[in-house]
């Protein structure tokens, strides 16, 4: 018993951070498809634009999947929440997330028109799919068994919504917010690769040790 | 088989393969527009329509994406209805016996054409897309063919005797020409379904180059700065290569009719009617370059995409019908009711 409390104790801490963008991201272009559909602009005081760079003012960089590499074979996702895509104003939202295999993906109709779920998935053992889903028909539910990263989500009754869906066989992961801060918890203690992805931007990666204190990491894409 | 001297055209025959063969040709841009707005697998379910019986789908839900993929599927049925009785009339009262097996064929060919659509979709195989579009070409060929060889012009072309032949070079180089069209057409099928927009945006040149870089970082360095408004593909070093291979074969496609053009005033002179075909057909291709480079110029804008293919449909056609009738008129009158099949033949055994 005293050996017990004598000997320290290691505890998982958190990996914290902020993704920047220097420099000038592509402009975004209005979704002008969407103005021959009165139903979806209906919904809209001013045509969306796409939102492919999520940069703030001061170049934080949101929409970028954080996650630790070689983590494989510990995913929780049956046990995990269920994440929720919804279809609202005839877009996807959110645009980016990121679940573990065999956590229960949730895809909502909010609009009062038609949309068709269709995921494309690229890594053999996840499946696609193409579901209707009409105005106030159940939620959708789907799981994913194999790590994919950008899985998309589409609709091709309106070409201009897509999502995103990374999977990771672990819990390890977060997507940086709009204020580019990003969190993965309960990292047990140990030497690791943390990679920063974003569909568009790239890739970057990291070494990051954590021991018993959060462990802090910061990323810096740039304009290509 | 026997020539049969006394064959006469059934006005009312031909008229409906013309029917037809125009009814295949708005086909084929009801699908261009289809593929140019991303809209291939907006309806999930086929022979249904969202659950609906296909024909009973109410009008109001054909929004958005539905509206180009259903009224493609209405129209295609229209279609194999029309082939459908065209391949009946043909058995009944055509009394060629390669005319009734010619209908048979188009019979055969829309009934798998509407099959590998709906597989296309209920499979989700993309690569489906690209036989449904290159047998969608060949049955609109088919079309027309019967639609020739039912005419009052075939018919008299066929009893003549052939003091106008056509040089067998020149039919060569025609056959040629037409078979790289519909090489091109099938280049042109594949990009459009990798679905993946305009792989390269700017004309004449190609990411600024003349050859453009297709190494790994200039591949992400393009998808970087490519900011889609439309759920398409990432572009990738394969789409690159293939389109620059598609602007290639259009300036040898160019060269080609144009000779084409050239030879046929010097061989059977200006005013012959297959020089003037000719000339058409060398303005359709002008026109469908035209339609090519303002694809890229207005970021692949679905209504001058879908031109693009119909044009491209046009020019394939005209080709082949340009090849068919030298045929018949440069062989012998005995010959000549074998002559049409031989001459389809030959250009299907090159495809």
């Amino acid at each position: 018993m005293l050996m017990l409390v004598a000997m320290p104790i290691a505890r998982a801490a958190d990996i914290v951070g902020i993704v920047i963008f220097k420099g000038t991201p592509p402009a975004e272009i209005p979704l002008t498809q969407m103005e021959d559909n009165p139903d979806c602009m209906a919904m809209h005081t001013n045509t969306p634009t796409t939102h492919h760079y999520v940069v703030g003012p001061n170049g934080e960089f949101g929409n970028v999947t954080v996650y630790l590499q070689g983590m494989d074979g510990k995913s929780t996702g049956a046990s995990a929440a269920p994440a929720v895509l919804d279809q609202k104003g005839c877009l996807y939202t959110p645009t980016i997330q990121a679940v573990q295999t065999g956590q229960k993906i949730i895809v909502r109709n909010s609009d009062p028109c038609i949309h068709n779920v269709h995921i494309t998935p690229t890594v053999s053992g996840n499946d696609e799919h193409n579901d209707a889903q009409v105005p106030g028909a159940p939620d959708l539910t789907y799981t994913f068994s194999q790590p994919e990263m950008f899985m998309r989500f589409k609709c091709d009754v309106h070409p201009w919504m897509f999502a995103w869906v990374s999977v990771f066989d672990h819990p390890y992961f977060c997507v940086s917010g709009t204020d580019g801060k990003f969190v993965i918890k309960n990292v047990p203690p140990g030497k690791y690769t943390i990679v920063a992805a974003h569909r568009k931007a790239g890739e970057q990666t990291a070494q990051v040790e954590v021991k018993d204190a959060d462990a802090t990491v910061n990323f810096t894409f740039e304009a290509k | 088989m026997n020539i049969n001297c006394d064959l006469k055209s059934n006005p009312w025959l031909y008229r409906f393969a013309v029917l037809t063969a125009a009814a295949t040709f708005l086909l084929l841009g009801a699908g261009g527009l289809v593929t140019s707005h991303e809209a291939g697998m907006s309806v999930p379910d086929w022979p249904n329509s969202y659950g609906y019986n296909m024909f009973a789908f109410p009008i109001s839900k054909w929004t958005g994406g539905i509206f180009y993929e259903h009224t493609h599927r209405l129209w295609a049925s229209a279609v194999g209805l029309m082939t459908t009785i065209l391949a009946v009339w043909l058995w009944l009262k055509d009394s060629r016996k390669w005319m009734k097996w010619l209908g048979v064929i188009a019979f055969l060919l829309v009934f798998a054409q509407g099959v590998l659509g709906g597989l296309r979709v209920t499979m989700k195989m993309d690569s489906l897309g690209v036989f449904h579009g290159v047998i969608a070409q060949t049955f609109f060929v088919l079309t027309c063919a019967i639609a020739l060889f039912t005419s009052h012009f075939w018919i008299e072309l066929a009893a003549k005797q052939k003091s106008f032949s056509v040089p067998r070079g020149l039919r060569s180089h025609v056959l040629f020409v037409t078979i790289l069209i519909f090489l091109q057409l099938i280049l042109g099928a594949t990009m459009r379904h990798q679905h993946a927009g305009l792989a390269i945006p700017d004309f004449p040149a190609a990411y600024g180059k003349i050859w453009p870089d297709t190494s790994p970082d200039a591949i992400a360095r393009y998808n970087q700065q490519r900011i889609e408004a439309t759920n398409v593909n990432p572009i990738t070093a394969f789409q690159i290569v293939l389109q620059m291979i598609h602007r290639i074969v259009a300036l040898v496609i160019f060269a080609g009719v144009a000779a084409a053009v050239g030879l046929s005033v010097k061989r059977l002179g200006g005013k012959d009617s297959l020089t003037k075909l000719a000339v058409f057909w060398l303005a359709l291709i002008v026109f469908q370059i035209v339609f090519g480079m303002a694809t890229i110029w207005t970021n692949k804008a679905a209504d001058v995409a879908t031109a693009h293919v119909m044009v491209g449909a046009l020019s394939l056609v005209t080709g082949a019908l340009w090849y068919i009738i030298a045929y018949g008129r440069s062989v012998k009158i005995q010959e000549a009711e074998t002559a049409p099949l031989e001459a389809f033949g030959a250009l299907a055994a090159n495809k």
